[in-house]
């Protein structure tokens, strides 16, 4: 759902006591836009250990039992609570300005 | 009519009586002054097996609060009880709970705020949570504190609001008194079960996802108030249902406010809680010498019966308004300023005065209440002046 597209809402329109009467709000809203840090995963360092995966408290982290995929962007708000746990390293807090500002140079040659 | 049976209850007693029947799902409670001991009954209650309720003792009144927030947000019916400082304690989540529209019982056994610390009657508890959208009702004695519960559960569900029962410390919770009781199965019949679907968005209603407590942006917390505000003005009418229901199985019509010999009295005393029955004795007094007065207490302190009170003063020359809390503002105590609030479309507005008392405890008596009427009336007639609206009542020179 696009801002466009909201129409809001009159006063009886709002269900009782300000409740969202439906489940999945964070499927239509994508909280890792609020990102400052954004963790750079080094995936010659990382074991697998799937340590981060259990301290994100987002679970922004897909893994499978054997392995840790790159983190889930959409929602990751770059707490960096994964850099601070990871006992090899692997993974970098770098700000997001930064890496924009690399993509926009790259893009324009 | 229900079968009652009279016994010899204090006001703490009454009011764990009503626990009891009433049987809450959830009670989470921290002790204090002279809170402690209504929960110390209702406990014996819990340990003997005699309700179901899960008792939490929590590490504060801001956390009782809490959790009674959320197992009411659940379905479950439930009741803390406070006073004084753990009434202050509890404000900021009194306004989560009326703000996501949590039907939940609080008993305000009124004591004084510190500092000077007092563990003694005053109302500036229970004055901290007039704006915060909580049903307000005070009592006077035992009886009412009885009484005002065992209704409070269901004004609290059909309005979707919170309540507060308020009844006047160690006054009422630790005074003795004849209490009429009504017997259990009529208690449990006239609050219903507690089934979870009484509420609209019970979160125990697990195919039924629901969200309390999101945040709103400035696009849509106007919106949110507002249906509030609406809908706390529909208070009136589920709280005057209630009373009628109640009078069915009690025999005892309660109303907005009570009037004593108002109907031809020129000057007109208000108060709240167990200061009425002095008052009243001051207005017979007043009266076997002459004097036209009369006393209005009001039950219903929040929504404020402002029409009722507008319909009983309009012929009224002077009204003094006896407040058990100081504003500390330049105006008036609370009560005085509802008052003069509900007075303000009146075409024959009768001349106002305020006086302050029965602050941490102090007693109070017939003479002063009296000494109230007749400055309320030097003053009226233009015999003396004053400085302010506002004068303490009972304070050495």
């Amino acid at each position: 759902m696009a801002y466009g597209e909201w129409t809001l809402k009159a006063w009886h329109e709002i269900p009782i006591g300000s409740i969202v009467p439906e489940a999945g709000s964070s499927k239509v809203n994508h909280t890792g836009s609020w990102r400052m840090l954004r963790p750079v995963l080094n995936t010659d360092k990382c074991t697998h250990c799937l340590i981060c995966w259990i301290f994100c408290p987002d679970d922004s982290i897909p893994v499978t039992p054997q392995e840790r995929f790159e983190t889930d962007f959409e929602y990751c708000k770059g707490c960096g609570i994964c850099a601070v746990e990871c006992p090899y390293d692997a993974l970098e807090m770098v700000p997001e300005m930064e890496i924009k500002l690399k993509e926009l140079e790259e893009e324009l040659g | 009519m229900a079968q009652t049976k009279v016994i010899a209850l204090t006001g703490n007693q009454a009011a764990a009586e009503a626990m009891r029947q009433i049987n809450f799902d959830v009670a989470a409670v921290y002790p204090i002054s002279p809170q402690t001991e209504l929960m110390g009954f209702f406990a014996e209650y819990v340990a003997n097996g005699e309700v179901d309720t899960e008792m939490v003792a929590v590490d504060g009144e801001h956390s009782a609060l809490a959790t009674c927030i959320g197992a009411a947000a659940a379905g479950a019916r439930t009741i803390t009880a406070s006073a004084g400082p753990g009434i202050a304690y509890m404000v900021e989540n009194m306004y989560v709970a009326s703000g996501m529209r949590i039907p939940m019982v609080l008993l305000d056994v009124n004591r004084a705020l510190s500092a000077p610390l007092s563990i003694h009657c005053d109302h500036a508890d229970s004055m901290l949570t007039r704006d915060t959208s909580w049903i307000s009702i005070f009592s006077e004695n035992a009886q009412e504190a009885y009484h005002n519960i065992i209704m409070s559960v269901k004004i609290s569900e059909k309005a979707m609001f919170p309540i507060i029962v308020n009844y006047d410390g160690y006054i009422v919770s630790h005074s003795i008194e004849d209490v009429e009781i009504l017997d259990d199965e009529t208690v449990r019949n006239f609050v219903g079960p507690s089934d979870i679907h009484r509420i609209p968005y019970p979160l125990l209603d697990v195919d039924k996802p629901v969200t309390y407590g999101a945040t709103a942006q400035p696009d849509y917390y106007t919106e949110c108030k507002y249906q509030q505000h609406v809908d706390f003005l529909k208070v009136y009418d589920i709280v005057r249902e209630v009373f009628d229901e109640f009078a069915e199985i009690s025999g005892k019509k309660y109303d907005f406010i009570e009037e004593y010999k108002t109907e031809d009295a020129e000057y007109i005393g208000i108060s709240m809680g167990s200061s009425f029955g002095t008052l009243k004795d001051a207005v017979d007094r007043l009266r076997e010498q002459g004097k036209k007065v009369g006393a209005i207490k009001i039950r219903l302190y929040r929504p404020f019966p402002v029409k009722e009170i507008a319909q009983a003063l309009s012929k009224a020359k002077g009204v003094v308004v006896l407040d058990r809390a100081d504003s500390f503002d330049g105006i008036g105590g609370p009560l005085f300023k509802d008052i003069a609030s509900a007075l303000i479309a009146s075409e024959n507005r009768p001349y106002l005065h305020n006086f302050i008392y029965g602050l941490g405890g102090r007693e109070i008596h017939e003479e002063e209440f009296m000494r109230a009427f007749e400055r309320l009336e030097r003053l009226e007639k233009g015999v003396d002046t004053r400085e302010n609206f506002v004068e303490y009542l009972q304070v050495r020179e």
